[in-house]
């Protein structure tokens, strides 16, 4: 019995995961784009005004939700909660420490790649069921654009599994630092299984991989709809894209939607690349920084740490880059990421023959 | 940026037709095959549009890189906050950087004492001569006058008055700023002022009443009037009936 507590308890866990860290996220999203344009932000509602996305929320909570008159209702009040579902359940195989994670799935990472595809269902539903031009515009450029970056994204996820050799998240964190089982080789001549560190990172036991990391996160901003790839979202030519017509509730939800998504992208570049709830921080000689800065309430540490960076990245690109064109769009997808992505996972299965 | 780039793309076909000339006096012209002269020019062009393309993947790397140092100097620079100086002064323009935007109602930008902002009617150095609301463009000006029985007093600059101003409303909502009202104001009661925020709950709150009196008062003036007139009428029909009894 009491494992079905453990599993509400880490599903209510989650969700308020999921829900402060869009708080925090609104907020530091505002503060950002505040002081990049040498602005001060919200300053009004509590010290510095960090209650100001709270407020928010209860002023979102008291709308009325509107269903417009020519909607198809069910797929218009079905669509939020897709959307947001389908990126919530995405932090299901997502690793935190060492002995931390919800579901310690063997196809994890291609659970989270088929969950992930199911919000560009909802935005399609939310899109149709508005019955709005703008709304239908927005959401078939968010489809078009989705299902083009996950070409990219999916070739640079698998030249990190053929180095894994595993779709396990939990495996391809482990391997990432002194807990590894097999041997860890940074660039693939320096075995570092006892220094661990940075230099166990999969980006640096196989350099080819910067190069997959900056496709998957260019691929992933598109993926989460995030500027320079806001096309379906974009407010100068389509009000709001396909979350036009929403009110109250249902339009918090998607936008809990969209930094979730940020935050699970982030995560998962984190998690495949970048060492997951692996330590920065090397064995050196005596000094064994590495052993000690490995445990569960490390992990977490490091996980929100390296997450939370991207996450910034994001922020910092979103308020630098402007809007690409679609046909710019499409040229970057399949005429610059896609051929660099094949290139990755050539080099990939190489390394794995000769270097591994 | 631009003429480097036409440059290039003009390059890039010239060397790659030199090349081939080279090339011909080589290859005797027996072997050289029409085919194979077309073979090599596409791969010729094949060639410049992978360097052209790779240069614009590279532009773009930069250019981006660019804007983001860019910003991310200004997320880390000093946010000072602003000190409210007039634009005469010589720091001005220097002080913009380092510090972020003026925080409007809590601060503000000092203008010019008499800018062109809201309207002000000094109504007692008024003499309702109506020039005002004449000669407004969009007739944003309402006066309704009253003659006075007799001189009720003098403006500040001497003027005698001997109008009423029953009422007086300048409709802001209307109003142009042009200024002309001021211009023709023969006593310059009417001026514009420093004054720019004025936010309303109420659209009619923003057509200013300038009039100081009361309907009641205008009605005791207009009776007054009335009964002068009436009177000289009468004095009048009275000294024509002397004279047509006289005659």
């Amino acid at each position: 019995m009491s494992f079905y507590l453990t599993y509400f308890a880490i599903g209510i866990g989650l969700f308020a995961f999921s829900a402060v860290f869009a708080l925090v996220g609104v907020y530091a999203e505002r503060k950002v784009s505040a002081f990049i344009q040498d602005r001060l932000g919200p300053t009004e509602t509590g010290k510095f005004g960090m209650l100001q996305t709270l407020a928010d929320g209860l002023k979102l909570i008291q709308k009325e939700l509107i269903v417009p008159a020519a909607a198809d209702k069910l797929l218009f009040i079905m669509a939020p909660a897709i959307i947001f579902i389908a990126v919530y359940m995405g932090f299901a195989a997502m690793p935190w420490g060492p002995g931390l994670v919800p579901t310690s799935l063997n196809l994890g990472l291609f659970y989270i790649f088929a969950i992930i595809s199911i919000e560009t269902l909802g935005i399609l539903m939310a899109g149709w069921g508005s019955n709005n031009k703008y709304s239908i515009l927005g959401s078939m450029r968010s489809v078009a654009q989705i299902i083009s970056y996950e070409i990219p994204a999916g070739f640079a996820i698998i030249s990190v599994v053929m180095i894994a050799q595993s779709l396990n998240m939990q495996t391809i964190a482990t391997q990432q630092g002194i807990l590894s089982t097999e041997g860890v080789k940074f660039f693939g001549f320096w075995d570092v299984s006892k220094i661990g560190g940075i230099f166990a990172w999969n980006i640096f036991r196989a350099p080819h991989l910067l190069i997959a990391f900056v496709i998957y996160f260019i691929a992933s901003l598109a993926e989460s709809n995030r500027a320079p790839f806001d096309i379906p979202e974009a407010e100068s030519e389509l009000v709001a894209g396909f979350h036009t017509e929403y009110t109250g509730m249902r339009f918090a939800f998607v936008f809990f939607s969209e930094y979730s998504m940020m935050f699970l992208v982030s995560m998962i570049s984190v998690v495949l690349f970048l060492g997951a709830w692996n330590t920065p921080l090397p064995n050196v000689g005596v000094v064994h920084l590495a052993n000690w800065t490995t445990g569960n309430g490390w992990g977490i540490i490091w996980i929100l740490v390296k997450s939370l960076t991207l996450v910034g990245v994001q922020m910092w690109i979103r308020w630098t880059l402007p809007r690409l064109r679609v046909d710019q769009l499409m040229n970057l997808c399949w005429k610059v990421l896609t051929p660099l992505a094949f290139a990755c996972m050539l080099i990939s299965g190489i390394w794995r023959i000769f270097l591994m | 940026m631009l003429k480097d780039r036409k440059v290039k793309i003009k390059k890039i076909p010239e060397s790659s037709k030199s090349r081939f000339r080279q090339n011909r006096k080589v290859i005797p012209e027996s072997r050289k095959s029409r085919f194979r002269q077309h073979i090599m020019g596409i791969l010729e062009s094949q060639k410049s549009r992978f360097r052209q393309m790779n240069n614009k993947a590279i532009n773009g790397f930069t250019t981006a890189w660019k804007g983001l140092s860019l910003t991310i100097r200004h997320l880390f620079a000093s946010n000072a906050k602003r000190k409210v100086i007039p634009a005469s002064d010589n720091n001005y323009f220097k002080q913009l950087e380092g510090t972020n935007t003026i925080q409007y109602p809590k601060q503000s930008i000092s203008v010019p004492e008499v800018g062109r902002y809201q309207l002000d009617v000094e109504i007692d150095d008024c003499i309702v001569c109506d020039l005002c609301a004449k000669i407004c463009p969009v007739n944003c000006i309402d006066i309704e006058s009253i003659k006075a029985t007799e001189v009720i007093g003098q403006t500040s600059d001497g003027s005698k008055k001997m109008l009423y101003a029953a009422k007086f409303d300048i409709d802001m909502a209307k109003c142009m700023y042009c200024g002309l009202c001021t211009i023709v104001c023969p006593t310059e009661c009417i001026v514009m002022t420093n004054q720019y925020d004025r936010t309303v709950f109420e659209l009619s709150d923003l057509t200013y009443k300038f009039s100081d009196m009361t309907t009641e008062e205008a009605a005791e003036k207009q009776a007054l009037l009335d009964k002068q007139l009436a009177e000289k009428q009468a004095a009048k029909l009275a000294a024509m009936k002397q004279k047509e009894g006289g005659a």
